[in-house]
């Protein structure tokens, strides 16, 4: 077998349906099987506490990706994203608990409520553009979380909700591995049926409304229809992320969702870069760790400089507005960008000027 | 009655006025030029056949039908297409991609489909961008088929937009200065393409152009605007000759 990590110098399809197939060759096939073989094992050889981040990471990853398919791929701004998270969690929380429904059953029914929620806050988005957009789901935000808080009968108001984790027959889903292989089993349907959605009709109509939305019209594209669309199945993703993150952490509650939820949601599609949904990924993971990773920094930092952690305490909403301005100055198509850029320097290699 | 009948067609803007009771018909599988100095009204006029601008007053029937209340994208199912004056294609797209985005009224599959790809949704792509690359073929645009159109030039994005409208399959084709701003042989060429998609298409042709001597060549008819009003129809012989039509172009020539 040739090394799967060598680059191809070009490509030659002999029909469109080859042409037009995901997995190009064959070597490309073999390197997504060892990537996915990867972190299919991955578990396996690290502690539980490198797991369970991988497992948050995953778990906002899929919201990033809903996020970015309305945001980066359709253009429309949302600030909304934390409460959409909260009215996957609760609904999943509300059915599992207080109806009885079983984990397989709630979790995709969050993400249908919250795709009927998002499509009903997406309706100003035929009005309103821009900042404008932004601060009706910003309202979005402050109405869902009003009522969380306050339907006490419902919600448990702000004491929350506690949920349980999944079980199939006598396997309860307790231990750290067998949450992150259900996340990562979501995770994959996810990316994939993304990637699948931009290359077929209705992703290319959404991508037409970001890009010029008359062109769309006259083109064909009912703006309306495709913007409460876009707006529904992003909230679909959101939701099952929200139900997700609800059943791992084993609570909801009001003060999950707030609105620097949503901020951090939009840096990671930023940092990852907008409208692409691998980059999605990689800005999750990057906005999940970065707290951690400058955690342990500032440990290590207090070990020699005692009191130091005083003055650091709020490095961390400073290196993030930092970390958006750079990213925006400096590489406004973020991470994937950079990566597909290293791609191509070792494509040429070694003669890569 | 003709295919695309204008009937006392108004459009104001505030104090201007676009259009004024313009009335006209367009004959099906004709090619029909609307000429007219700068601001004449013409783009104006396109812009309420695509359902853009709704008129004043006046209306829009297409086949008979009254159309002028219908959205843009519902017309666009009826068989309009338009390629726009100053380019308005999506730049971060592919050329394919723009020229099946011209296929969206054609195909069916939804959300659900799409995402899993399975069986009909990818038979439904396969079979339309068949279509597609017909168009790409007929415009010799196979050398930048998967470039992103942002980054062509300006005359190939001139090309790529109409190649969008026609992979439409359109009843209509409206073509808002298709020529404006290329060189002598990318004219040549584009002349030659609206006479092959006349020919071998059949579609009927609303073109918009500056140059003469294309107009005189390609039209069967011509109308002309000037501020807003139709001044001139006929055949080119009949407006090549109009007092009116050469005193409108004499007046724009003395104040330019
Ligand atoms: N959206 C608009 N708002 C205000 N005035 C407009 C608008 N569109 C066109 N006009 C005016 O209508 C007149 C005709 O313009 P247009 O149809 O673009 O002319 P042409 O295409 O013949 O050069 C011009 O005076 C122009 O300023
Ligand atoms: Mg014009």
């Amino acid at each position: 077998m040739r090394n799967p990590f060598v680059m191809e110098c070009g490509e030659f399809h002999v029909s469109y349906k080859q042409d037009m197939a995901i997995w190009k060759i064959p070597r490309v096939r073999t390197r997504i099987f060892l990537i996915v073989a990867f972190f299919a094992i991955f578990p396996l050889i690290v502690s539980d506490y490198v797991v369970s981040l991988a497992t948050l990471c995953g778990i906002a990853a899929i919201g990033a990706i809903g996020l970015n398919i309305l945001t980066g791929f359709t253009g429309q701004i949302s600030i909304g994203v934390g409460a959409f998270l909260g009215v996957g969690g609760y609904t999943s929380a509300i059915l599992t608990t207080k109806l009885g429904l079983s984990f397989w059953l709630s979790v995709p029914l969050a993400g249908v409520i919250t795709a009927i929620v998002g499509a009903l806050f997406g309706i100003p988005s035929l009005r309103l553009k821009g900042l404008y957009l932004a601060i009706a789901t910003l309202a979005a935000q402050v109405i869902i979380l009003f009522v969380i808080s306050r339907w006490d009968s419902l919600t448990g108001g702000t004491a929350g909700l506690v949920l349980l984790r999944p079980e199939i027959g006598n396997f309860a889903f307790t231990s750290e591995d067998s949450y992150y292989y259900l996340m990562f089993v979501i995770l994959l349907i996810t990316t994939i049926f993304s990637l699948n959605l931009f290359r077929s009709r209705v992703g290319r109509a959404f991508i037409a409304i970001r890009d010029r939305d008359i062109a769309a019209e006259v083109m064909g594209i009912d703006l309306f229809k495709y913007k409460v669309m876009a707006f529904s199945v992003s909230s679909f993703f959101v939701g099952v992320a929200g139900a997700l993150l609800g059943h791992y952490t084993m609570i909801v509650s009001p003060e999950l969702y707030s609105i620097s939820v949503s901020i951090e949601y939009l840096a990671m599609i930023l940092v990852g870069g907008l409208g692409s949904v691998f980059g999605s990924i990689y800005g999750a993971v990057f906005i999940t760790l970065l707290p951690v990773v400058l955690r342990a920094f500032v440990e290590l930092l207090n070990g020699m400089f005692p009191g130091l952690s005083d003055v650091l305490v709020g490095m961390k909403e400073v290196v993030f507005g930092l970390m958006i301005i750079l990213f925006l100055v400096y590489e406004p198509e973020g991470l994937d960008k950079i990566w597909r850029n290293i791609k191509n320097y070792f494509r040429l290699w070694p003669f890569s000027y | 009655m003709g295919i695309l009948d204008i009937k006392s067609v108004t459009l104001r803007f505030g104090g201007v006025v676009a259009l004024d009771h313009v009335s006209f018909e367009v004959k099906e599988g004709e090619i029909f030029s609307l000429i007219g100095p700068n601001g004449a009204g013409k783009t104006s006029m396109l812009n309420c056949i695509s359902g853009l601008y709704r008129p004043t007053s006046g209306s829009v029937l297409f086949k008979g039908e009254d159309i002028t209340n219908l959205k843009p994208h519902k017309r666009a199912a009826l068989g309009i297409a338009r390629a726009f004056q100053n380019i308005e294609l999506f730049p971060h797209l592919s050329v394919l991609d723009n020229l099946m985005l011209g296929r969206h009224v054609r195909m069916k599959t939804g959300v659900l489909a799409g995402g899993l790809y399975w069986g009909k949704a990818q038979k439904e792509e396969v079979e339309h961008r068949k279509k597609v690359e017909e168009v790409i073929d007929f415009l010799e645009l196979e050398h930048v088929r998967n470039t992103p159109v942002g980054t062509l030039s300006y005359g190939l994005q001139k090309r790529v937009e109409v190649g969008r409208a026609l992979a439409l399959e359109p009843e209509i084709l409206l073509l808002d200065e298709p020529m404006a701003g290329m060189n002598n042989e990318e004219k040549e060429d584009m002349a030659r393409y609206i006479i092959d998609i006349h020919e071998e298409k059949k579609t009927t042709i609303i073109l918009i152009e500056h140059d003469m001597g294309v107009i005189m060549d390609l039209s069967n008819h011509i109308a002309v605007l000037d501020f807003g009003k139709l001044i001139a129809y006929g055949t080119p012989k009949e407006i090549q000759n109009n007092p009116r039509v050469i005193e409108a172009y004499l007046g724009e020539e003395h104040v330019g």
